[in-house]
């Protein structure tokens, strides 16, 4: 990865899971900031549109040793993002100045590909037309083009609000190539703080010592695909969460289970 | 009434018998029909798939009939390149089956995706770096050269040979097909292939992952492979079902055994080849990625059964009947062989679409099941109809089987 190398940015995440509560207004805030559509209540599981999914795991033993913990889950915006490579009309992209990998909605065909490439399964396609109950139209953001029925989307990092950032370095004079600090909508609205944001590649810089600490993990990490997004706990069960199985058995005995 | 349409010297059943044997096929025609409008007017929401399903039936649909296809580009290759002439009395079968499968795949693609309207967008945007890419480039180039193969044979149709340049075109066109047998055969490799590989290249779901060589993953070659297995025996088994129907012998018996042979000898490699992927995949690839594979056949659904039925039921056992000399001069072994052998490559697309899906990545995922909608097996059961409706339309109009004139003893049928 030689542009990678060359990168002065690289947005990355630090979700701290012993501060999340699992409130869930991360969701919100992100729908809210994003205009993700509401599917109709008639709608299947996992037909729902959320560019941040919050999932429940458990460590699989009875009461009182049962241990529970709500694992909020965007886009990984992978380094070797599988979804970049297999989508036919180069709707998703890796931005070589951010990390960030990016969706084109309006050249999207809707093939899903992308969707049954990805191991975490954080892309979501719009299997209906985009609606929003009455008064919560009042709501949207006008920063943000909703998306149409029949194509994927997925969490991008809140790029309304890095373009927004963007131009206001802009105004301010700064360089284009300097990098610029923006929050998405999820850290911001995080109660408990438990959601950090920033330029892994800032030397010094807080999320590059939080993704340092003993306690940080990222999912799935044998399968090569460098997420940008980094979880932390302090409980060892937790950390094994982001193991595959096998990994899981050979070191660490047994794990979790989905709740 | 339509006697005038009909070659002279062939015998076809009357036109009301005719129109009953295509009522139901047009009736399912219509329940597709019906899928696909509201389909395209409401969007996916009628299918059963979902944000973890992303793919359903209608892929498995898609790769089955575009292997069981292979048949049309396996035996012009034969035919004209390796000048086994013997498969020529079913080669006509072979370009109309194969233009069907081809065609039905494109439609029942074009209803899949959400934006269908932006299927020129993979020429226009194209990912060069997408196996799907390659496979929407080759196959409608191939479908292109299917159209011009398939063409030839309408044109000898009896009253269209009365069109004055008709002839000329016909035999202009059949002195290319030598050509484009090599273009159809270069085309369908890579897009066989590129099916295959649109599985493999998953780094992210382990259970389609493989290595292989270069770019291409070993799902790639393993396609190919299966596909050009499948091909020979389904023009078989399609040619056997007419005969049946129409009560006549179409073509040289030794020519049906010969294509079972062709697909045993095949198969049987296919199956070593497969097999040894297995355990390649098992030993090396899984554990590099950090998984296990019992745990992908532990679910309800997906046994152990699956992997076992795959090598053995639908590839050890298809193989031994069909490379067995004595056994391909029996019908009934044909058609088990035949028929276990089409039925492998299907389901073994059907295991790499939905098997891939259904498994857990993660270790809080649980297996998943899905079962299709109505619309979605309408539109299945359109794609099927579509084809049993070409097929009989240029059965009854077209000569298909050259030897069928030397060949009848009729008794009747469509």
């Amino acid at each position: 990865m030689e542009t990678h190398s060359k990168a002065t940015v690289r947005y990355a995440m630090v979700i701290d899971l012993d501060k999340c509560v699992g409130c869930g207004t991360c969701m919100v805030a992100c729908a809210v900031e994003n205009n993700v559509s509401v599917p109709p209540p008639e709608a299947l599981e996992n037909r729902g549109l959320t560019w941040m999914r919050t999932q429940r795991v458990d460590n699989g033993k009875a009461w009182p040793d049962h241990r529970a913990v709500t694992v909020p889950i965007p886009c990984q915006h992978c380094e070797h993002a599988p979804c970049i490579h297999v989508c036919p009309v180069t709707a998703v992209q890796l931005d070589e100045s951010t990390g960030i990998i990016g969706q084109v909605p309006t050249r999207c065909m809707g093939c899903r590909y992308c969707m049954a490439a990805c191991p975490y399964h954080a892309r979501y396609f719009n299997w209906f037309d985009p609606k929003w109950p009455e008064g919560l139209q009042d709501t949207l953001n006008p920063d943000v083009a909703p998306r149409m029925r029949g194509v994927a989307e997925k969490c991008n990092f809140c790029h309304g609000r890095l373009a927004h950032a963007r131009e206001k370095a802009a105004a301010d004079g700064r360089p284009a190539d300097e990098p610029v600090h923006y929050v998405p909508a999820c850290v911001e609205a995080c109660p408990h703080g438990a959601i950090s944001f920033g330029n892994r590649l800032e030397e010094g810089g807080p999320i590059a010592e939080l993704e340092h600490k003993p306690e940080a993990f990222r999912l799935l990490e044998a399968l090569g695909t460098e997420p940008k997004v980094t979880y932390l706990s302090r409980e060892p069960w937790i950390r094994r969460i982001g193991l595959s199985r096998l990994d899981r058995v050979r070191g660490h005995g047994d794990g979790p289970e989905g709740a | 009434m339509d006697r005038h349409l009909i070659q002279r010297g062939l015998d076809r059943t009357s036109l009301p018998r005719f129109l009953l044997w295509l009522l139901p096929w047009l009736l399912l025609g219509a329940w597709g029909g019906i899928s696909a409008t509201q389909l395209f007017r409401d969007g996916l929401y009628h299918t059963n798939m979902d944000n973890r399903f992303a793919f359903g039936l209608w892929i498995i649909l898609d790769l089955a009939i575009i292997a069981l296809g292979a048949g049309a580009f396996f035996l012009g290759f034969m035919t004209y390149l390796m000048r086994r002439h013997e498969f020529k009395q079913v080669l006509n079968t072979a370009v109309i089956v194969g233009f069907t499968c081809y065609s039905g795949a494109i439609v029942t693609l074009a209803i899949d995706v959400g934006q269908p309207i932006r299927a020129w967008f993979a020429f226009w945007h194209a990912n060069v770096h997408s196996m799907l890419t390659e496979v929407t480039f080759c196959i409608t180039c191939y479908l292109i050269v299917l159209l011009i193969e398939y063409i030839p044979i309408v044109l000898k149709n009896r009253r269209l040979r009365t069109v004055p340049g008709a002839t000329v075109l016909e035999f202009n066109l059949h002195k290319l097909m030598v050509v484009f047998a090599g273009v159809g055969a270069f085309l369908s490799f890579f897009h066989q292939g590129s099916l295959g590989g649109m599985f493999g290249v998953l780094n992210g779901r382990p259970f389609a992952y493989r290595e292989g060589v270069g770019i291409w993953p070993t799902t790639f070659f393993l396609f190919i492979w299966s596909a050009i297995s499948a091909g020979p025996s389904f023009i078989m088994l399609i040619t056997m079902i007419v005969q049946a129907l129409t009560r006549k012998q179409l073509v040289d018996t030794f020519v049906l055994s010969r294509l079972g042979r062709l697909s045993g000898i095949i198969l049987s490699t296919y199956i070593v080849a497969k097999m040894a992927d297995t355990i390649v995949w098992i030993m090396v690839t899984l554990p590099g990625q950090g998984f296990d594979a019992a745990e992908f056949y532990r679910s309800e659904i997906f046994g152990a059964w699956v992997l076992f039925l795959e090598l053995t039921v639908f590839g050890l056992l298809p193989a031994t009947i069909l490379l067995n000399r004595r056994r391909v001069e029996s019908t009934r072994w044909l058609v088990v062989g035949g028929f276990l052998t089409c039925f492998g490559v299907a389901f073994n697309r059907f295991v790499f679409t939905l098997q891939t899906l259904s498994v857990p990545t993660m270790s809080f995922d649980r297996f998943m099941i899905y079962w299709p909608s109505q619309q979605e097996w309408g539109v299945l059961a359109g794609v099927v109809a579509y084809g049993v409706i070409l097929y009989s339309l240029s059965f009854r109009y077209l000569n298909l089987f050259p030897r069928e004139r030397e060949l009848q003893t009729t008794t009747g049928g469509n």
